[in-house]
């Protein structure tokens, strides 16, 4: 079983849940960006919750079908049409061969996740199929799909018609509440600037991809002055090469926050403020350029709590779709 | 008459750079391959089609500004 690509879209890949293990060297985890979608596709339709879906994102790909197959699309809203025909999201749905998925202009959020039941067979590279353009890793020769590729499809399981429950998912915000745990070098602005970080709209710069996530519309951050270490830079953002997480927050020039995300190198020399907890990880992955968001100062605790209350919601749905 | 609509969103140029002319003026004739401006996203430029073919009758929002997938960005008379 294969699936022709006849337009790729602006730049979908092949994701899967990730290579975790090699940041030390300099290797992202990778994955999709909305890690929640991604697994709540594969639910749908059975199969392994970690298996290779296509990540979309803006704009959808248009598929033919090279038999007959389920197909669940979660995400971003996003029209989806078979053979023109309307099929509505995070729902299995059959296809036949010769059929042909396509997609309207989108509505809202900013990566769909389109998985096959069996999951997109390509080959694994250092434990995962995701696709990490930047170092031509994974996927299909490590970069986006193309027009004319050829997608293998594993050996499906048991597919019957299955839709989750929009209630279950989380509810959306406007503007975004993106919470923020303090970091490391969090003492080097003053006050005044740590406060305006929370008090002010940011806004997603259109620069935001799978690496980091730029926001601006906020006042630059004063720093406490200081002599510069040695081996750090001259600008006062600058700070002897450090390690950054997934999630934190980096403020070259002390100007526009970047939140680094799936694709993001592990270390770098600008300080960074703190970082966006786990739990809202997958909400940055569907933001649009120009939405407005808010950050939000939480401590560990809550940053744990919502951590567990993420995996909580996600049971339910995992009960709800492998009962049904 | 035909509306030329975004693709996605990003923020919508006139122009191929800008110190250059616009990619079409009030008048101009419209082919669907024609590119009639660019979209710019995820630091790509993405050039937008006209896919209708007509006289050109505008654009429908000013140079650099954020567009949502689906707006309206010209109109082909």
């Amino acid at each position: 079983m294969a699936i022709k690509v006849r337009k790729p879209g602006l730049s979908t890949s092949i994701q899967d849940l990730g290579r975790p293990g090699y940041f030390h060297l300099g290797i992202p985890e990778g994955g999709a960006m909305d890690r929640f979608a991604l697994r709540a596709a594969n639910m749908l339709l059975g199969n392994d919750e970690g298996a290779a879906c296509l990540e979309a994102v803006f704009m959808g790909p248009e598929l033919e079908f090279e038999a007959d197959t389920w197909v669940a699309v979660t995400g971003a809203t996003m029209p989806i049409l078979l053979d023109g025909e309307p099929r509505e999201g995070w729902t299995a749905f059959p296809v036949s061969k010769g059929q042909v998925l396509s997609f309207g202009f989108l509505k809202e959020g900013a990566r769909i996740y389109i998985a096959f039941a069996g999951g997109i067979d390509t080959p694994m590279h250092l434990g995962s199929r995701s696709t990490y353009v930047i170092g031509a890793l994974g996927g299909l020769d490590g970069r986006p799909i193309a027009a004319g590729d050829t997608l293998p499809i594993g050996t499906p399981g048991k597919v019957s018609e299955r839709k989750l429950d929009r209630a279950l998912l989380r509810p959306s915000q406007n503007p975004v509440e993106l919470r923020v745990l303090p970091g490391l070098y969090w003492d080097r602005i003053t006050e005044a600037s740590q406060e305006r970080f929370f008090a002010e709209d940011w806004t997603v710069a259109p620069e935001a991809d799978r690496m980091g996530y730029r926001f601006r519309g906020g006042s630059p951050m004063e720093f406490v002055p200081r002599e510069q270490p040695f081996g750090a830079g001259s600008d006062p953002s600058n700070i002897v090469d450090g390690c950054y997480s997934y999630g934190s927050i980096q403020v070259p020039g002390g100007t526009e926050p970047i939140v680094l995300h799936r694709d993001a190198v592990s270390g770098g020399g600008y300080f960074t403020i703190g970082a966006v907890i786990s739990a809202d990880m997958d909400l940055i992955g569907q933001l649009q350029p120009n939405t407005k968001v808010r950050f939000v100062k939480v401590d560990m605790e809550t940053a744990l709590d919502a951590r567990k209350e993420r995996k909580k919601r996600l049971q339910t749905i995992r009960d709800a779709l492998t009962t049904a | 008459m035909p509306d030329i609509q975004s693709p996605l969103p990003g923020t919508f140029y006139h122009a191929p750079s800008p110190d250059s002319e616009p990619f079409k003026k009030q008048g101009d004739q419209v082919s669907p391959e024609d590119t009639i401006g660019l979209i710019e996203v995820m630091k790509t430029f993405i050039e937008v089609k006209a896919e209708v073919s007509g006289t050109f009758e505008g654009f429908s929002v000013a140079d650099a500004t954020p567009v949502q997938a689906g707006d309206i960005l010209a109109k082909v008379g």
